[in-house]
C-alpha cells in the first residue's frame, strides 16, 4: 500500500515488517523520529518486541550485541556522535558475528554542532568490518531494511542502512509499504546458528593465540568479500518478491559515457537529473550510485565505468588530510585493473551544503574540460 | 547457620586464576547456587583471563566475552533475548570486578538498574585493577599502594560507596558478601536468584597478587575485613530497607587486616589509626541507617 512517509518512519516501518524482537536505541537527532515511531509501533502492539531505551548509543550496541548472542533478531538506530560512541562495539559486534541491523542517519560531527548530512560519520567505521548500504530514496530505505536482515543473518555481519540526514530522514516522499505476507515470505525467522544456549554451554570471545585470531579474522574477511554476492542476490531475490531492486552499485546512462559522476546516497537521484541535463546538452556524462560500500563491490563498479575516461566522484564526506572518501576507494579498487580512468574528487554538500542537479552539472563540466584531476578537489557547494 | 554444600561444582579444574585468588572462590559459591542455568557475561577483568585460554574454558555454563563498560547491557539484552523466547527461568549474571563496575561500567550498571532489567550483577571487588598489574580504581581504599599510587603517592581518596549507589536506584535487592562466609554468601545469591528485577551483589574478594599479601591468608583478610568491620556484611531491599548480616562486636581492630597486606606496608600507625576512625564512623553511619529503615 502506498503512504507518504519520512525516511526516518520508512526505517521503522521496515523494522516491523522484518518482525525484529529485541531493539535498543538512544535518542540523536536526525534519528529520533525513529525510536519514537518504533516506540510508537512497539506501544501499539504491531511488533512484539523488547525495545529496551538504553542510557547511550555505546549500550544500545552492546545490548543488542548480548540480545543477538541470545539468538534474537535486532535492531538498533543511530547517527554521528551516536554512532562514534558506539565505535567500540561496532567493533566488537562484528567480531561476535551477531547479524544486528542499524540505520545510521548521516549527520556532521562536531564541532562545531552541526545536524546536516555528512557521511562521514558512518565512512569512518569503514573498517569495523560492518556491511554498509546507502540509500537514495525513502522507498529504497524501507526496502533495503528488509533486505539487510537476509543479508546478515546469511554471512553472520552487521548491517549499517545509511540515509541522508534530512534529505532523506524527515523529507516525506510516497513510499510503497511492502505487504507483511510478502515480506514473511522472502525473510524467515531467525534461526542463529549459535546462541549462548545452556543445554549447549559454549564460550565466545575467549583469550586466543596468533593462530586462531588471525583465523578467525581472516575468516570475517572472506565473508565480508563473500556479502557482495550475498547482497546482490538479496536484492534480486527482493526483485522477484517484490517487483522492485537496486543492484549493489547502478549505473546510469552510462553508455559510451566520456564522463560518470559516481555518487551515493540521496546525491544519486540529484546525479540522475544532471545526468539528464546534461545529456540533453549533448555531453556524454553517465552517472553510477554505489549502494553497497562495505564491501566495496569493485568488479561491478569497474564493469560499469567500462571504458569511460573520465569519473568524477562526487563525495559527500571529506577523510581530512586525504579527501573524499568514495573517491580512495574508487582509486583502489581501480588501481590493479587495465582500464583506469581519470578520477576527479570533489567534496561537499556536508554540513548543510545543497548539492542542486546544478551544481552536479558544474562539477561534471569542470571535470570534462579539466585534462588531469588536481586532487582532492573542495568544491564550494552554495547553500 | 547451615554448612554451605557444593552442588553444582562448575568452575572446573584448569583455571588459571592466581594461587590464592578469592574471586575464583566467588565464582565457584555463585555459580554452586545458580546452577547450569545461567549465562554468564564478562567483561574485561581477571575473569575474563582465568577461564583460561581458546579452546579450554572452566565455566560449564555459556560464557559470553565482552567490552570492558559492557556488562549490564549485554546482560540486559541476553535476558531481552530470552524474554521473547518465552524463557523466564535462566539466570543472566554479569560478572565484573570492581573497575568494571565501580568505574568504566558504572553508566550501563546505573542504566539497566534504573530500567530494573531482569539481571543478577556480580561485582567480585579485589579493590584495583588487578588484571593489568594493580592500578588504583575508585573502589581501592585511602592509603593503599598500587602501581598507580606508589608508596610516595598513595591513594588519598576514599573508596566509593557502591551499596548506597546501587540503593540510591531502588533496585530490588542489593548485598555484600565476603568469600570468607559462604554459607552466607551463598544465602543471598539465594535470594538474589529469588527476586526478580536488578540484583546486586558486591562480594569482597582479597588479591594476594595485587594487595601484596600471602597467597594462604585469603579466606584470613577476607575475614578480618568482616571482623574489623572494614567490610560490612548487609543486604538493601528496594533501595530502601537495610539489614546486617553480622554485627562482629567487638569489631577486631582494623590493624589486624591492614597489617599482614604489603600494599599497606608504608603507612605508619597515625595513618593505621585514621583508616581505624574512618572505619568506625562508617560503621555508625551504616547503622543509622539500618535504624531507620530495618528490614
Amino acid at each position: 500500500m502506498k503512504e507518504v512517509m519520512m525516511g526516518d518512519v520508512a526505517v521503522a516501518r521496515g523494522v516491523k515488517l522484518a518482525r525484529v524482537e529485541v531493539i535498543a536505541a538512544y535518542p540523536i537527532t536526525p534519528q529520533t523520529i525513529i525510536v519514537e515511531e518504533l516506540s510508537e509501533i512497539c506501544g501499539r502492539g504491531e511488533l512484539k518486541a523488547r525495545f529496551i531505551k538504553v542510557e547511550s548509543e555505546h549500550s544500545a550496541l552492546a545490548c543488542c550485541m548480548g540480545a543477538s548472542m541470545a539468538g534474537a533478531r535486532t535492531f538498533t538506530a543511530s547517527a554521528s556522535q551516536g554512532l562514534l560512541l558506539m565505535h567500540e562495539m561496532l567493533h566488537w559486534s562484528a567480531g561476535a558475528r551477531t547479524p544486528i541491523v542499524m540505520a545510521n542517519v548521516n549527520r556532521a560531527i562536531a564541532p562545531p554542532w552541526n545536524l546536516w548530512s555528512d557521511q562521514t560519520d558512518s565512512l569512518s567505521q569503514r573498517d569495523t568490518s560492518w556491511i554498509q548500504l546507502y540509500c537514495e530514496n525513502n522507498q529504497e530505505v524501507i526496502d533495503t531494511v528488509i533486505q539487510a536482515y537476509r543479508i546478515a543473518e546469511t554471512v553472520y555481519l552487521p548491517v549499517m542502512v545509511v540515509l541522508d540526514a534530512f534529505i532523506l530522514s524527515h523529507t516525506s516522499e510516497v513510499v510503497d509499504v511492502p505487504e507483511q505476507e510478502d515480506v514473511d515470505r522472502y525473510l524467515p525467522p531467525f534461526k542463529a546458528a549459535l546462541t549462548l544456549d545452556t543445554n549447549d554451554p559454549r564460550a565466545f570471545g575467549s583469550i586466543s593465540g596468533p593462530m586462531e585470531y588471525q583465523k578467525l579474522k581472516m575468516a570475517r574477511h572472506e565473508d565480508m568479500m563473500g556479502a557482495v554476492e550475498v547482497a546482490r542476490r538479496a536484492d534480486d531475490e527482493f526483485g522477484e518478491v517484490f517487483g522492485r531492486k537496486y543492484g549493489i552499485a547502478e549505473p546510469y546512462r552510462c553508455e559510451d559515457a566520456e564522463l560518470i559522476l559516481l555518487t551515493s546516497g540521496a546525491l544519486g537521484g540529484t546525479a540522475k537529473i544532471a545526468v539528464d541535463a546534461l545529456r540533453e546538452s549533448g555531453a556524454a556524462v553517465g552517472a553510477l550510485r554505489v549502494r553497497l560500500f562495505r564491501p566495496f563491490p569493485a568488479d561491478e563498479i569497474a564493469e560499469a565505468i567500462g571504458d569511460a575516461p573520465k569519473v568524477a566522484v562526487i563525495d559527500r564526506n571529506l577523510s581530512v588530510g586525504a579527501g573524499g572518501i568514495f573517491a580512495q576507494e574508487l582509486k583502489a579498487a581501480l588501481y590493479d585493473r587495465e582500464r583506469r580512468p581519470a578520477v576527479f574528487g570533489f567534496t561537499g554538500g556536508y554540513g548543510g551544503g545543497d548539492f542542486t542537479p546544478e551544481v552536479v552539472e558544474k562539477i561534471a563540466r569542470r571535470a570534462l574540460e579539466m585534462g588531469k584531476p588536481d586532487s582532492p578537489t573542495l568544491w564550494e557547494a552554495i547553500p | 547457620m547451615k554448612r554451605a554444600r557444593m552442588e553444582n561444582e562448575l568452575v572446573s579444574k584448569g583455571h588459571v586464576a592466581c594461587p590464592g585468588c578469592g574471586a575464583a572462590l566467588a565464582m565457584r559459591y555463585v555459580l554452586n547456587v545458580l546452577g547450569p542455568k545461567t549465562i554468564i557475561v564478562l567483561p574485561a577483568c581477571c575473569w575474563s583471563v582465568i577461564t583460561n585460554r581458546h579452546p579450554e574454558c572452566c565455566l560449564e555454563v555459556p560464557v559470553f566475552h565482552t567490552a570492558f563498560e559492557t556488562a549490564a547491557c549485554v546482560a540486559s539484552g541476553v535476558r531481552a533475548a530470552l524474554e521473547v523466547k518465552g524463557d523466564n527461568s535462566t539466570n543472566v549474571l554479569a560478572w565484573a570486578g570492581d573497575g568494571g563496575t565501580f568505574d568504566i561500567g558504572l553508566q550501563a550498571l546505573s542504566g539497566a538498574a534504573e530500567r530494573n532489567d531482569d539481571i543478577i550483577y556480580v561485582c567480585y571487588d579485589n579493590e584495583a585493577y588487578m588484571n593489568t598489574g594493580v592500578q588504583r580504581s575508585s573502589a581501592t581504599p585511602w592509603g593503599a599502594w598500587t602501581t598507580t599510587t606508589p608508596a610516595t603517592h598513595f591513594k588519598g581518596q576514599e573508596k566509593k560507596n557502591i551499596m548506597e549507589i546501587m540503593a540510591a536506584h531502588r533496585i530490588p535487592y542489593a548485598a555484600t558478601a565476603s568469600i570468607s562466609m559462604p554459607e552466607d554468601l551463598m544465602a543471598k545469591v539465594e535470594r538474589a536468584r529469588d527476586t526478580r528485577g536488578t540484583r546486586f551483589l558486591h562480594i569482597f574478594c582479597p588479591c594476594p597478587t595485587g594487595w601484596r599479601s600471602s597467597p594462604d591468608l585469603t579466606i584470613e583478610l577476607a575475614r578480618a575485613a568482616v571482623e574489623s568491620r572494614a567490610f560490612p556484611l548487609y543486604e538493601i531491599f528496594d533501595g530502601a530497607k537495610r539489614r546486617l548480616s553480622l554485627d562482629p562486636a567487638p569489631p577486631a581492630p582494623v590493624a589486624d587486616y591492614i597489617r599482614p597486606q604489603g600494599r599497606f606496608r608504608h603507612l605508619d600507625s597515625e595513618q593505621i589509626e585514621a583508616i581505624q576512625k574512618r572505619v568506625d564512623e562508617e560503621w555508625l553511619s551504616l547503622l543509622r541507617l539500618i535504624e531507620n529503615n530495618p528490614a
